[in-house]
């Protein structure tokens, strides 16, 4: 066991588990934040997706030791209200079905248009290519990043900090 | 479809309850919800298979409805209140849902077979419908008019001499009243739906875009502990001995257990559970078991094995399901037939959510929080386990991170009861992806060989199909009861097509291999087959495959095997469905180099769809450009949940024929995301639908959108490269 320090939406927080634990379970058993899934845990779907200094970052295969002294940025920071540019393009498009894959899909799609304001289909591919939907909401998920792109995302990449 | 108990009473089917609650009075109607048909309850006596419902107008002006159906993502937390509202006339802004207590004496929680909407549509307008007027009556009484001189907009009703009332303001006095007749109840005219065909936004959705959103997994209990359970990875093994020491000096761990399997009615497998202060201690406290396995008598199955298996059954002749006309001699005698092999393999459900649940037994009860498609079925079994009747066990009912037919079992939440019994302790038992996948209970794998012989007009004058298959009903049915092929023949032995000669055989080969629902059931690989041989058939009587089943569906009667079946094909609304996805996707006209076009139409779950496919194929790979869906499911509630629903069927379909569950030496060759092959977003296609404009009755659309999409590809697929494919998943090997 260790004591592990990094924040997470902005707060500092500090762990005391295995260094080998897997971010996602600190995420989800011990900070309770449980917006951030498990779905396959060999970094296949991308369910379990933060950003880690910005990355996004498979949390099922990154171990708590490598997070020390990083800014850490979940669902629930993703932005303070639920109002981020992508949030709000989730909920027009009509998005979620299950809705189980879309807290690591938000968190891609974040990440994407912090880095490339106006993607292509082609840069959306490219990036959503790492989840899994089994509901099948893939054509949705393009479409909303769309257009939360057309409405400026790129402005806010991310909440707390 | 009449009822039986055309007298049932007000004092029967509804009742009132003035609630004194802290939130003041409110009006509560009951109303069952029974299936069409369905014995009506003598008076005091709970209904035999009822889906009930409540709805709850509140002093504050706000409507609660409780959902007693799962919400898989299908929309269902939306569609059913949409309904309600529709009747009541209330302010769609004001209505909540609440999900049902699990309680099987009231409700049927069953959330499957595309029924929630064609079950709720009658009992949930006659509800808002009665509501309404009781308000309205309210009104009327206090302002001495005629209630047939008051009207209602958005939860306000208005009088002739310009008075008004809002519905919170009317509870106390319309709660005096006694329940309309539901079963005479005026209903709205179509015509003036105005919640009711639109698309509502989804009421789960907020919560689904910032992490709030509570599934099974993410529940909380205070004192809880995590657990995994090492199960033996050949199906039907068991522990034979097991060393605990190492996981249990790891941090974290708290127990080890075995738990029994449980053969009858759950089939779990059984296992050793690591039960931890938290999932990841628990995974560890599992790598660290030594377990030696016994792993039983079907350590030698495999996919190969089982195919040969379906072969022989095939060829040993099985039981005859249909046979009419000679249909068996006709084939034999003739010069020239038809013939073809499809081959369908397992699938796994893999919902995104792995499989969980929370489960606390105590002495006197039990508490669970489980995402289900029917938590009723757990709520039994629980009972069972923790030696107490099931209404001692309390299910909350949460969110489904999809279910897909996988979440309606309940061996998953009976092993958290086994282990929370044992340490007594709250416990949530999490199925990691390989737990999900090793030990899914799969889609059957079929064999079907089929021959047809022509007419002189190119049509089928006899037909023969042989069938073999690891039936669920083998595993579910009940034995006298219920036959083997019932669970498996849907879709292929009754088919729509005019065929004057038929012959249908089934045969069932035993198996360890657990099998069970998987969404759309035995329509995901017959209508593959039947659609895909329709196809073969048009080709060689060189005629175009939209031509082709016009003429086989012109004779427009209603199809329907055992003829005394309750529900039947209308032909004529599968064509007309047909007809309706040809013209939005421009069958016959002309498609860039390389690319061709396939259609295929069929029935399923009282729903007609049918799509075509626009394919080219590139290295081996198919690729789906476009897909057009036409269905017809009745009067739409909710357009753009159809679309959706369609959209996520033709993504599971395409999931299909890309990869598949294989077994050797008894054991799930595939494992995880990374050998379970489903599709992501550069293979999905564009999808486009289209309903047939209708006010019958709706019926359901989480199913029927994915049988007609396999078999559209694959004669996409020939339409471009001459190439048959009669093998789920689509390999290279067969487009090369």
């Amino acid at each position: 066991m260790a004591a592990i320090t990094f924040t997470v939406n902005g707060q500092a927080r500090t762990v005391e588990v295995a260094p080998d634990t897997p971010l996602l379970w600190v995420l989800r058993d011990t900070l309770g934040l449980t917006g951030t899934k498990f779905g396959c845990g060999i970094a296949q779907c991308g369910a379990c997706t933060v950003h880690v200094d910005g990355e996004a970052t498979r949390s099922c295969i990154t171990p708590a030791s490598a997070v020390a002294g990083k800014r850490i940025v979940t669902i629930e920071g993703l932005s303070p209200d639920g109002n981020h540019p992508l949030q709000r393009a989730w909920i027009a498009e009509q998005v979620p079905q299950c809705g189980y894959c879309h807290s690591g899909l938000l968190m891609t799609a974040a990440e994407l248009l912090a880095k490339t304001p106006k993607p292509t289909d082609a840069d959306i591919d490219a990036a959503i290519g790492g989840h899994i939907c089994r509901c099948g909401t893939y054509l949705r998920v393009r479409r909303a990043i769309h257009r939360a792109a057309g409405a400026g995302a790129a402005a806010g990449e991310g909440g707390a900090r | 479809m009449s009822r039986t108990d055309g007298q049932a009473g007000v004092s029967r089917r509804g009742f009132l309850v003035t609630s004194a609650a802290a939130g003041g009075a409110a009006l509560v109607i009951g109303f069952d919800l029974a299936a069409p048909g369905a014995q009506s309850p003598g008076p005091g006596t709970a209904p035999p298979n009822p889906l009930s419902a409540w709805v709850r107008v509140a002093r504050d002006g706000s409507v609660t409805l409780i959902v007693a159906k799962s919400e898989m993502g299908q929309g269902v937390y939306t569609a059913l209140p949409m309904i309600l509202a529709e009747e009541l006339d209330v302010d769609w802004s004001r209505v909540r849902v609440e999900q049902a207590p699990t309680n099987a004496a009231i409700y049927d929680h069953g959330t499957g077979g595309s029924q929630s909407v064609r079950t709720s549509w009658l009992p949930l307008r006659r509800a808002g419908a009665a509501a309404r007027q009781m308000l309205v009556t309210a009104a009327a009484t206090q302002w001495k008019v005629d209630p047939k001189a008051c009207a209602v907009e958005a939860g306000v009703v208005r009088g002739p001499g310009g008075q008004t009332a809002a519905y919170g303001d009317l509870v106390e006095a319309a709660a005096a009243l006694p329940v309309p007749n539901l079963e005479t109840v005026p209903l709205k005219d179509p015509a003036r739906f105005r919640i009711i065909g639109t698309s509502k936004p989804r009421l789960d959705i907020p919560a689904k875009v910032d992490g709030s959103a509570v599934f099974g997994i993410d529940v909380r209990v205070p004192g809880m502990l995590y657990a995994v359970v090492a199960r033996c990875p050949t199906v039907g093994g068991r522990p034979a001995r097991f060393d605990a020491s190492k996981a249990k000096a790891l941090p974290g761990v708290r127990h080890v257990v075995e738990i029994p399997a449980i053969r009858a009615g759950v089939f779990t497998t059984g296992g050793v559970a690591v039960v931890a202060e938290s999932t990841w201690a628990a995974i560890q406290g599992r790598e660290a078991l030594d377990i030696t396995w016994d792993h039983g008598s079907h350590a030698k199955e495999s996919s190969a094995g089982l195919r040969a298996q379906f072969a022989q059954l095939i060829e040993k002749g099985g039981t005859v399901v249909r046979d009419e006309g000679g249909a068996a001699a006709a084939v034999a005698a003739a010069a020239q037939r038809v013939e073809a092999e499809y081959d369908v393999p397992f699938q796994a459900h893999a919902p995104m959510e792995p499989l969980n649940a929370t489960v606390h037994v105590r002495a006197d009860g039990a508490e669970a929080w489980v995402g289900s498609q029917g938590p009723q079925w757990p709520q039994g079994e629980i009972a069972k386990i923790a030696g107490v009747p099931p209404e001692k066990v309390v299910v909350h009912n949460t969110l489904l991170g999809g279910g897909f037919g996988r979440r309606y079992h309940a061996d998953y939440v009976v092993e958290a009861a086994q282990v929370s019994k044992v340490v007594n302790a709250p416990v949530q038992v999490v199925w990691t992806r390989e737990d999900d996948i090793r030990h899914d209970f799969f889609r059957p794998a079929a064999l079907h060989r089929l021959a047809a012989t022509l007419d002189e007009k190119g049509r089928p004058a006899a037909w023969v199909h042989k069938m073999a298959s690891t039936s669920s009903n083998a595993l579910w049915g009940e034995p006298g009861k219920t036959k083997l092929e019932e669970s498996e023949v849907g879709g292929a032995v009754d088919i729509p097509y005019a065929v004057p000669r038929i012959r249908f055989e089934y045969s069932h080969a035993p198996t360890g291999v657990p099998v069970m629902w998987w969404r759309s059931v035995e329509h995901s690989g017959n209508a593959f087959v039947i659609e895909s041989f329709i196809d073969e058939l048009a080709h060689a009587a060189q005629q175009d495959p939209l031509e082709y089943r016009r003429a086989l569906l012109a004779h427009g009667v209603m199809v329907k095997f055992p003829a005394d079946a309750r529900d039947g094909i209308d032909t004529k609304r599968l064509l007309a469905t047909l007809e309706l996805a040809a013209q939005k996707a421009g069958w016959g006209t002309p498609l860039p180099k390389g690319r061709g076009r396939g259609l295929a139409c069929h029935y399923s779950f009282n729903s007609y769809a049918a799509q075509v496919a626009e394919v080219s194929v590139q290295d081996g790979r198919v690729r789906v450009h476009r897909i057009v869906c036409a269905v017809d499911i009745g009067h739409v509630v909710h357009p753009d949940s159809v679309k959706a629903q369609v959209e996520g069927a033709v993504a599971y379909a395409l999931s299909a024929v890309k990869g598949h569950i294989t077994f050797r030496d008894g054991q799930a060759e595939q494992t995880n995301f990374d050998g379970f092959e489903v599709i992501r977003l550069d293979e999905m296609p564009e999808v486009e639908v289209h309903a047939v404009p209708s006010t019958v009755a709706p019926t359901g659309i989480g199913e029927p959108g994915l049988p007609p999409c396999a078999p559209a590809v694959a004669n996409a697929v020939f339409a471009a490269t001459g190439k048959r494919l009669r093998r789920m998943p689509f390999a290279k090997e067969d487009l090369g």
